[in-house]
């Protein structure tokens, strides 16, 4: 799957980013991570309130922080 | 309840008398009382706040006329949180959903300025009276000013060209949660603000409780002049550069007030530490003309110093 964490580099963005990459590792499997700071690419997935998460293009998350099992949780049920 | 407490703490206890009672007495009071309530306010506002996202406030916003939006826009900032950090996306989401530039703005001074470490500040160290001017009147700077920067025809200083979005928004309704859930959340938010703000919570009600204590009541009505005509210009300048301290200077605002500093001085104070904020600007400059940026500044800083002058004068 693929993981995509939208923010233009502010502090959450990097939390949400460390979470991810620790989420991916618990929950196995192949997914690719990246991290969005184009602010024009943010917008065509309609979010206006960063960090957003996306996973397969599906926008899952806007505007917080997730914790480890959220996203874990979030990457076994897509 | 907490006043006999520590009154009996530091008198029986510790044996203190006069000045350095009074200090010590007034840090722990004024700490114990700021912290406890701190925490109660920040949870029912986030737990409220688990509702609305700005999506949310985006969707309803879209096609609303002019005077209506910046109404609207301005009553949502109460409702949804915000961080300077996300005022980039915020701000092109909402120019790409067509919503006019004025009602933009609406929302971006009414959202830092209600946020909930403020409310929660002045509820606790001024009651619920001027909290409620201060949303008042700070909803009014909002809807004014967005309104004014609306009818200037500034559109031509976003930086960056942004493609409306053609037809309606889906309604992305009201966020889904189950209860639980909200709960956890509105915690966490509360700790992981609570674990930002500690120290300077601590670090303000201390140099207040040292003004409390040992400067003479009326040291700033005699010196620093409580109603000298510039007191609300100069307190509007001095908060700009204090957005990320608010928690801090609060408890010391509450001291000045005590020591003769007039009530609509500190609230221009007050208003201009939230609603103008140098870190935002400093973002906003990635995608904004710095001649918008400080036309936004001019008009918000011109309400609070109206602001300040009336309420210094009614009070008088």
């Amino acid at each position: 799957m693929k993981i995509e964490i939208l923010g233009t580099g502010c502090a959450k963005c990097k939390n949400l980013e460390s979470v991810v990459k620790e989420a991916v590792a618990k929950a196995g499997g192949f997914h690719q991570v990246e991290k969005v700071e184009d602010i024009m690419k943010i917008m065509e997935y309609n979010v206006v309130s960063t960090p957003g998460l996306v996973m397969d293009g599906k926008v899952v998350s806007t505007g917080k922080v997730l914790s480890v099992e959220e996203v874990v949780k979030l990457i076994k049920e897509e | 309840m907490f006043k006999e407490l520590v009154n009996n703490l530091t008198i029986e206890i510790f044996g203190l008398t006069g000045r350095l009672n009074d200090t010590i007495n007034f840090f722990i009071y004024d700490t114990l009382k700021i912290l406890f309530l701190l925490i109660v306010i920040i949870f029912v506002v986030s737990y409220l706040r688990t509702h609305f996202n700005t999506e949310y406030v985006r969707a309803h916003l879209q096609g609303k006329s002019e005077l209506y939006g910046n109404i609207l826009a301005a009553l949502f900032g109460i409702i949804t949180p915000f961080c300077s950090c996300s005022a980039i996306p915020l701000f092109l989401g909402f120019i790409q959903a067509r919503i006019p530039l004025g009602v933009t703005f609406s929302f971006l001074i009414s959202s830092p300025m209600n946020n909930e470490v403020a409310i929660a500040l002045l509820f606790t160290l001024f009651g619920w009276k001027i909290t409620a001017v201060y949303i008042g009147f700070g909803l009014l700077v909002a809807i004014v000013g967005g309104f004014v920067i609306g009818k200037m025809n500034l559109e031509k200083y976003i930086l960056l060209d942004v493609k409306p979005i053609e037809g309606e928004l889906e309604d992305v309704g009201e966020v889904k949660m189950t209860q639980k859930q909200r709960i956890k959340e509105a915690w966490d938010y509360t700790y992981d603000i609570f674990k930002q703000i500690l120290l300077y919570v601590l670090l303000g009600v201390g140099v207040g409780a040292l003004i409390h204590g040992y400067v003479p009541a009326d040291f700033i009505a005699k010196y620093a002049g409580g109603n000298n005509w510039y007191g609300v210009p100069l307190a509007v300048i001095l908060g700009i550069p204090m957005y990320s301290n608010a928690a801090g200077v609060m408890p010391l605002v509450e001291v000045l007030t005590q020591k003769g500093m007039l009530l609509g001085t500190a609230l221009s104070f007050m208003m201009a530490i939230t609603a103008l904020s140098l870190p935002e600007a400093m973002i906003l400059k990635k995608i904004l003309h710095i001649r918008l940026i400080g036309i936004f500044f001019a008009i918000v800083g011109f309400g609070i110093i109206c602001i300040g002058y009336l309420f210094n004068y009614i009070l008088q």
